[in-house]
């Protein structure tokens, strides 16, 4: 640890003798800066977009999971009845915590969203709802169905796992799409700096050939190199994380309205999160230019 | 400390050299003659590790180039200087970094060396030009910069290529003068060049002997030259 710790220091330690021997490129320089950064900016959103849908996928899952509906449609006269017998049932179903008969202002207000909301409830033959809330441990569904169908044969449970699943399913994907965007924004910012390292071994091909024939070893060449991309990545990544952030706090807040669009976004710890985005473009840049350096240096006599 | 055996090199095509055998003693002073295009450099590029033979054994300090790694190479050619005929620097240092250049690749603290630095610039002719970059200093300069740099690191094997050919009589006399110099100081020293009145008024300080390649072959001169 003490010898990576060292290592690392020697690295970030200012412009050495050493750091000299490699004439400064500003324009690729300039670049290298550029692409970091912007690589920096969507891995940001990409994490964003990755935490916000699996917080997404856990409330959807753990909210609709609590709840379920039973739906009793009887002809008026017996609905009362059937309703009283459905809610006798649930009251002795382990699992449920509570069973209530929604009343008709509430079923107005859920069906005012596609009737307007004048809607004479009263005098429509509207099934009777019945918000169920379950326990953590959550009820046997397949059981509590067979025992209304037995005594409330107009019941019907829908305990959302039609619709709840679909919903988590998207949000699941979409959250292994965002970490799949963060594997490929890190392999195509390996790429660039390969390039890059690539193109400056190549222009500086006098420089290694003079250090080579006054006893450079290919450590100390390839660590001149080595350095200045990886702190190029650092800086790059560094400024690309603060405007990835700031944009996301610009994005407006979450609303009910917005759905998940809107909740896109860091929450509490999670704001640690796109720190952790620098120091790995610059170990990318690290390994990068590394592997480059290595393996021009391994063709040259 | 360079020995080679029945070394031959050849580029694709035919053999440049064949049949090459020399054993380089400590504090030995060669000369290496030869028509142009005869193989002068190969040899020498032979003898610092540069190139590996393609035929034959060559061993530097004891090991042979073909088990050396990359890094044994490097080690290897701190302690042999090498003046090339097209002396190469770092174009963006001044002078003076680039003679301190084995140095600092080495890894020594450059600012002990400073009066050292100093003395050989001043060996040299070069002081005046200390803080110049490499483009700016004439063919002379450049040839004496790198003799410079191939000595300061204190080789045991100073390999020169056409070390006075840029350079006027007086100046070629002076470099001689300082190669016979560190020669007396047990430095082993060989020497690539076509300039007969070099090679004569150095036989008169020291004991010389002179090479030559002749039809891919070495060999010693006669006492003649």
């Amino acid at each position: 640890m003490k010898a990576l710790r060292d290592r690392f220091n020697t690295l970030m330690s200012g412009e050495g003798p050493a750091d000299r021997v490699v004439p400064p490129t500003g324009f690729t320089a300039s670049l290298t800066l550029f692409a970091s950064a912007v690589m920096a900016f969507l891995a940001v959103f990409a994490l964003a977009l990755s935490l916000a849908t699996g917080r997404l996928a856990h409330d959807w899952g753990a909210e609709l999971a609590r709840s379920a509906t039973l739906r009793i449609s009887a002809p008026e006269d017996q609905i009362e009845a059937q309703t009283q017998a459905a809610l006798r049932v649930l009251e002795t179903t382990e699992g449920v915590a509570t069973a209530r008969a929604l009343g008709s202002d509430e079923q107005r207000a859920l069906l005012a969203p596609w009737f307007g909301p004048d809607l004479p409830v009263d005098e429509l033959p509207i099934p009777q709802l019945i918000e169920i809330v379950e326990e953590p441990q959550g009820f046997d569904a397949a059981g509590l169905r067979l025992r209304l169908q037995a005594e409330v044969p107009g019941a019907v449970l829908d305990d959302h796992s039609r619709w709840r699943r679909p919903l988590v399913r998207a949000a699941e994907r979409l959250r292994a799409l965002g970490w799949l965007s963060i594997l490929l924004i890190g392999g195509a910012m390996g790429a660039v700096i390969t390039l890059a390292a690539n193109a400056a071994l190549a222009a500086n091909a006098q420089v290694i050939t003079v250090l080579r024939l006054v006893g450079a070893r290919d450590v100390f060449i390839a660590r001149a190199f080595v350095r200045r991309f990886t702190i190029r990545a650092l800086v790059g990544a560094g400024i690309g994380m603060i405007a990835g952030c700031l944009a996301i706090l610009a994005l407006p807040a979450a609303q009910d309205e917005g759905g998940f669009l809107t909740g896109l976004g860091f929450q509490g710890l999670q704001w640690l999160w796109p720190l952790v985005v620098p120091p790995v473009a610059a170990a990318v840049a690290f390994w990068a230019t590394r592997s480059a350096a290595n393996r021009t240096l391994k063709d040259l006599a | 400390m360079i020995e080679l055996e029945n070394v031959a090199y050849s580029y694709g095509g035919g053999e440049l050299l064949s049949e090459v055998s020399l054993k380089l003693s400590p504090g030995s002073f060669h000369f290496l003659t030869g028509p142009s295009g005869s193989g002068k450099t190969t040899f020498l590029r032979l003898c610092y590790g540069a190139l590996t033979p393609t035929a034959g054994h060559a061993q530097l300090f004891g090991r042979d180039v073909r088990d050396m790694t990359r890094d044994d190479v490097a080690m290897t050619r701190r302690r042999i200087g090498v003046v090339h005929q097209d002396c190469q620097f770092l174009d963006h240092l001044p002078l003076a970094e680039n003679v301190a250049l084995p140095l600092i690749v080495s890894g020594r603290d450059t600012l002990q060396e400073q009066t050292n630095l100093k003395d050989l610039l001043g060996w040299c002719g070069l002081s005046h030009r200390a803080k110049a970059l490499p483009p700016e200093l004439s063919g002379g300069e450049r040839q004496r910069a790198a003799l410079a740099r191939a000595v300061i690191m204190s080789p045991d094997v100073i390999l020169a290529d056409e070390p006075t050919g840029n350079v006027d009589y007086e100046m070629s006399q002076r470099l001689m003068t300082l190669l016979i110099e560190l020669n007396r100081m047990g430095k082993t020293i060989m020497i690539a060049t076509h300039d007969l009145g070099i090679i004569r008024s150095t036989k008169s300080q020291v004991q010389a002997r002179v090479l030559r390649i002749v039809n891919r072959r070495l060999q010693l001169a006669g006492a003649d030259l």
